[in-house]
């Protein structure tokens, strides 16, 4: 199974600007299934860039957020070649974890 | 509006001529003519927004909106899309039960041929789509069938239609007058109203593209299937092209019809064959 | 005559609230004949969505035994039905006028 997490980390010279694609469900618990049932809420709480074992982002979420979520920032600090670790957890435990370099 | 459409006519009669100059066949005015028709559409369009370059009729709604098209282009440097395009790659690889894959039902391995479907079978006397004979290509290997309009149906022609990217549109009528016929029914179901509304394809696609609808902007028909499969933000998921007829369809207050239907068929062939030579951009990313 | 005037009237106001008031039977008949235009817009592939979902009104009026408005729906049904009828006929030429030539 390929990664939940799409990376792209590119350094500008001071700055490094870095775009994520998490692929997760992001279920409110609001919403219903075809057969009535609501579905169940299930959706990330806490999304961490780690850069140089320094925290750079760290995002507290809730179901306002979309399903696949995307982001994007930017952080100085970091030079090409380093590694950018980036996990999530979600409200049902589950997780995952990625590193890409910059380039 | 005069000059417009002395304009239209103009280039029309210059079209029927240019036709008339390279084909044996003569010209009648109640007489299938696809490559004429093809041409009428596609000056229709070239002349109605005179600024959009050729090739980009097929970004649809962002060819009529600057602004959009700047944000879709950043959208574009991590596309939404990107999750169905890898699941088509892994399940296009991965063998059937009985060893064989899908390559083994497609020409060319199945890649790089997006570009030639729809098609028109001349044995079945029917058009046959790429959804309709990836079905067929799962069901002669003991496969259950997919579901027509997302999911799994939709990331394996996100995936064909990615190899084929650029490729310009080259859909064959061939001289059946089954073919023909198909064709023809597709161009009437294209213009026909229907639904509580009184809405045609045409009215929204042809009449109205780049002016809003609610919060939308609409795409012009030329080209439209180029894109498919997309990713639209409003349903949160990828769609395929009979996703896109049964929607269009119900939201005019119309009762779809079953996906893969005759006229769905049709119309997707009449579609594609008036984009002949407008490259393929799917898969697609829509709001 | 001259009283059996006064009793017509009579009867008619008596019989008057009953006539207005629809039944069981005023609504299987014009559930019937909405059902019949319903599958014949259908048959010329131009159904609408509004058809279906206020024939399925009427049988839940009906269902809940409020045949006033059963009946009310099951007639707007009718008409629907009938305009997609029409909406598919007169196009089976007029879509002509719309095509790019």
């Amino acid at each position: 199974m390929a990664s939940s997490i799409r990376v792209r980390a590119t350094s500008n010279g001071d700055i490094t600007e870095v775009q994520a694609l998490i692929q997760h469900p992001m279920d409110t618990g609001l919403v219903k299934d075809p057969k009535g049932e609501v579905i169940p809420a299930h959706y990330i709480q806490q999304l961490t860039f780690e850069c140089n074992g320094k925290d750079v982002f760290v995002a507290d979420w809730g179901t306002a957020v979309s399903k696949d979520p995307y982001v994007k920032f930017s952080f100085k600090g970091a030079k090409k070649g380093d590694d950018l670790k980036i996990s999530w957890t979600d409200n049902k435990g589950a997780s995952d974890t990625t590193t890409a370099k910059i380039a | 509006m005069k000059t417009r459409s002395a304009l239209l006519l103009g280039s029309l009669s210059a079209a029927l001529v240019a036709f008339a100059l390279t084909s044996p066949r003569v010209v009648a005015a109640d007489k299938v003519d696809p490559a004429a028709d093809a041409k009428a559409f596609q000056n229709f369009f070239f002349q109605k927004f005179p600024e959009v370059k050729h090739e980009d009729f097929v970004n649809g709604p962002y060819s009529m909106n600057a602004d959009m098209k700047r944000q879709w282009q950043e959208k574009e440097e991590f596309p939404p899309y990107e999750f169905a395009l890898d699941a088509g790659k892994e399940m296009f690889a991965t063998p059937f039960k009985n060893g064989k894959t899908y390559a083994d039902c497609f020409p060319n391995g199945g890649v790089g041929i997006r570009q030639t479907y729809p098609y028109f079978d001349e044995k079945e006397g029917k058009v046959v789509t790429l959804e309709l004979a990836l079905n067929r290509c799962r069901e002669a290997n003991g496969e259950q069938p997919y579901s027509y309009v997302k999911d799994e149906m939709a990331s394996l022609t996100a995936y064909m239609a990615f190899t084929s990217r650029g490729k310009p549109m080259d859909i064959r009528i061939p001289d059946d007058p089954r073919a023909l016929a198909a064709f023809e029914n597709g161009k009437r179901y294209f213009y026909t109203r229907r639904g509580q509304m009184n809405f045609s394809c045409a009215s929204c696609h042809v009449q109205s593209p780049g002016e809003r609808i609610r919060a939308e902007v609409l795409a012009p028909a030329l080209g439209i299937l180029n894109a498919m499969p997309i990713y639209r933000s409003e349903w949160s998921g990828m769609g395929t092209i009979s996703r896109r007829f049964v929607t269009c369809n119900s939201q005019t207050r119309a009762v779809p019809l079953e996906p893969q239907s005759d006229e769905y068929r049709d119309v997707e062939y009449f579609l594609s064959y008036v984009a002949n030579g407008l490259p393929i951009s799917g898969p697609g990313a829509r709001p | 005559m001259k009283r059996s005037l006064p009793l017509a009237m009579l009867l008619a106001l008596s019989l008057a609230p009953a006539a207005r008031a629809a039944n069981e039977a005023d609504y299987k008949a014009a559930y019937a004949t909405a059902e019949a235009a319903s599958k014949e817009a259908a048959g010329l592939r131009n159904q609408w969505t509004t058809t279906v979902t206020t024939l399925a009104a009427a049988r839940k009026a009906a269902d809940g035994g409020d045949f006033d408005r059963a009946t009310a729906a099951a007639r707007e049904a009718e008409a629907l039905a009938k305009a997609s009828i029409f909406q598919a006929n007169s196009e089976k030429d007029a879509w002509k006028a719309m095509e790019i030539r």
